[in-house]
């Protein structure tokens, strides 16, 4: 099985027009890990998920070497709207008992009692709970995850944050989320990479164990060298605060 | 961090659902609002029925509400009003869906595929602008003056709104959605199924529903072409024995014709749309 999670690309360039987005990027995700992608806006996280998630065609001269059950989860939930939510994380399934299948999903993000829900009808914090059943039902073995909680309320992404940790430890996939939420990276990830221009500008191991908090020296020192990398200097961080 | 736990309390405090006390005055109002509307309608009725009877409107002029009334029941009543009602009826239904599947069919071609829409797009945009009323004098050379030249002329009215809506609401699915689904593994078939029909479907309930409209007016000007049945017919026959009564009652029955069809896509809608917020019950 742990085999089955590796990601591994290697001199992935993506171009669109006169302007390249990724520059012959190598990435290697160990199996059931999890890893944060951190950059600035333009910087080629959403175009390095969109070619993992297979929404767009890798160039042929990539490497890429991927596991055959990919999940993702976007930034808007994406529910259908004209499917009771059940029928949404049912989606695709094949196989007889799809809809018990969803409906355990469903029971794991704690929405049993929305089963039957349409998908308007829920908050936003339900309905992102009910996009994650939605990857989940499948056993992927890599999650992606695009800036799933930046949309949520301060109060539910601490919610929401628990709630991936709890499914990862679960499921263990390979989990890859984009974010350019500092903090939301360290909380979660075991390694946090930064891109920037395309190339990956750092890469930094998490070595804190879990349940982290922000008041830990490790965690704001950590916090100060990503901001750093993402081109925020000391003195803006100090007037900041 | 201290902000943040305040801005999460304030938002875990406010409660999301309206409080439905304040809606029950408007309600009132409502019923107030509809109350006057019934007594207007009914005051203008009771003119009308003391100006006829104090022989300000001459019955040739316009007939009294209750001799229009009397005439409506003996047209039920003798069979003449349910025979012309059916061959109306079938008019419009056999005109309809022709119309309506043709009118799906030509936006399932273009909608779902680049080259169907280079062949069928633009001559459909050419030929929308035509009036289409006015192709009754060539519809009359080609089709005679039979019932094939009304029942083309309710299938033409009937397609293109079903045409111009569906295919806008098949191109105006959302990219996102499309996305997803195809990240869960939904071939083109499947995204055809579950994301793109369902989400075409509320614009072409409102195509529909304008369809209806139109399929209505084309009969109304069918049936003046030398029909020898129908609704029509009904009112040209008693134009020419200045029948005002029984041309009031051929005019209610096309109101209600209109009236009928909308309340039946309207059914149809809250049943197949139910998933729309506006249409969800809180």
């Amino acid at each position: 099985m742990s085999d089955e999670r590796r990601v591994s690309v290697g001199g992935l360039t993506r171009r669109f027009g006169s302007n390249t987005v990724l520059h012959g990027l190598d990435l290697e995700l160990e199996p059931g890990s999890f890893t944060a992608l951190l950059g600035r806006s333009g910087s080629g996280k959403t175009t390095l998920l969109r070619t993992l998630a297979g929404l767009d065609p890798a160039p042929a001269e990539a490497r890429i070497g991927l596991p055959d059950r990919v999940a993702a989860v976007f930034q808007e939930p994406r529910l259908l709207p004209w499917k009771r939510v059940w029928a949404n994380v049912a989606l695709g399934l094949e196989g007889r008992d799809a809809k018990g299948r969803a409906e355990r999903a469903l029971g794991e993000v704690g929405l049993a009692r929305h089963l039957e829900a349409w998908p308007a009808t829920l908050s936003g914090g339900e309905a992102q709970r009910a996009a994650l059943a939605r990857a989940l039902v499948r056993e992927p073995r890599l999650l992606l995850l695009d800036e799933p909680f930046a949309a949520l309320d301060a109060l539910t992404r601490i919610r929401m944050h628990a709630l991936v940790l709890e499914l990862w430890r679960a499921h263990g996939p390979t989990t890859l989320i984009v974010t350019h939420d500092v903090d939301e990276a360290v909380l979660l990830a075991d390694r946090v990479l930064v891109l920037d221009a395309g190339r990956i500008a750092a890469d930094i191991a998490v070595e804190m164990p879990r349940p982290r908090s922000h008041g830990d020296a490790r965690f704001v020192a950590l916090r100060r060298r990503l901001l750093a990398e993402l081109g925020l200097e000391a003195e803006v961080l100090q007037e900041a605060a | 961090m201290s902000d943040t736990h305040a801005l999460g309390g304030r938002g875990a405090v406010a409660p999301a659902r309206p409080v439905p006390a304040p809606r029950r005055p408007r309600f009132r109002g409502l019923d107030l609002s509809r109350t006057r509307r019934f007594a207007s309608s009914a005051v203008i009725l009771l003119l009308w029925q003391g100006a006829s009877m104090a022989g300000l409107i001459a019955p040739r002029t316009l007939a009294a509400p209750t001799t229009i009334v009397a005439t409506a029941w003996e047209l039920v009543l003798s069979g003449e009003l349910p025979h012309h009602l059916l061959v109306s009826l079938g008019r419009v239904a056999t005109g309809l869906s022709i119309g309506v599947s043709s009118g799906v069919a030509l936006a399932l071609i273009a909608g779902l595929s680049r080259r169907g829409e280079e062949i069928v797009d633009a001559p459909m945009q050419m030929l929308r602008t035509l009036p289409f009323l006015a192709l009754v004098p060539l519809f009359i050379l080609w089709f005679g003056i039979g019932e094939t030249p009304k029942i083309a002329l309710v299938s033409l009215g009937s397609a293109f709104p079903v045409y111009l809506t569906l295919f806008a609401g098949i191109r105006g699915t959302d990219p996102k959605l499309m996305e997803a689904g195809r990240v869960f593994g939904l071939d083109r078939a499947g995204l055809i199924r579950h994301v793109v029909l369902p989400g075409a479907l509320p614009s072409g309930l409102v195509g529909l529903r304008y369809a209806l409209g139109s399929a209505l007016l084309s009969l109304v000007i069918a049936e003046q072409i030398n029909a020898t049945a129908g609704i029509g017919f009904l009112i040209n026959d008693a134009r020419d024995f200045l029948r005002t009564d029984v041309i009031v009652v051929g005019l209610l029955v096309y109101a209600l014709l209109g009236l009928g069809a909308d309340a039946l896509v309207r059914g149809f809608e809250r049943r197949a749309l139910a998933w729309r917020p506006n249409l969800i019950k809180g």
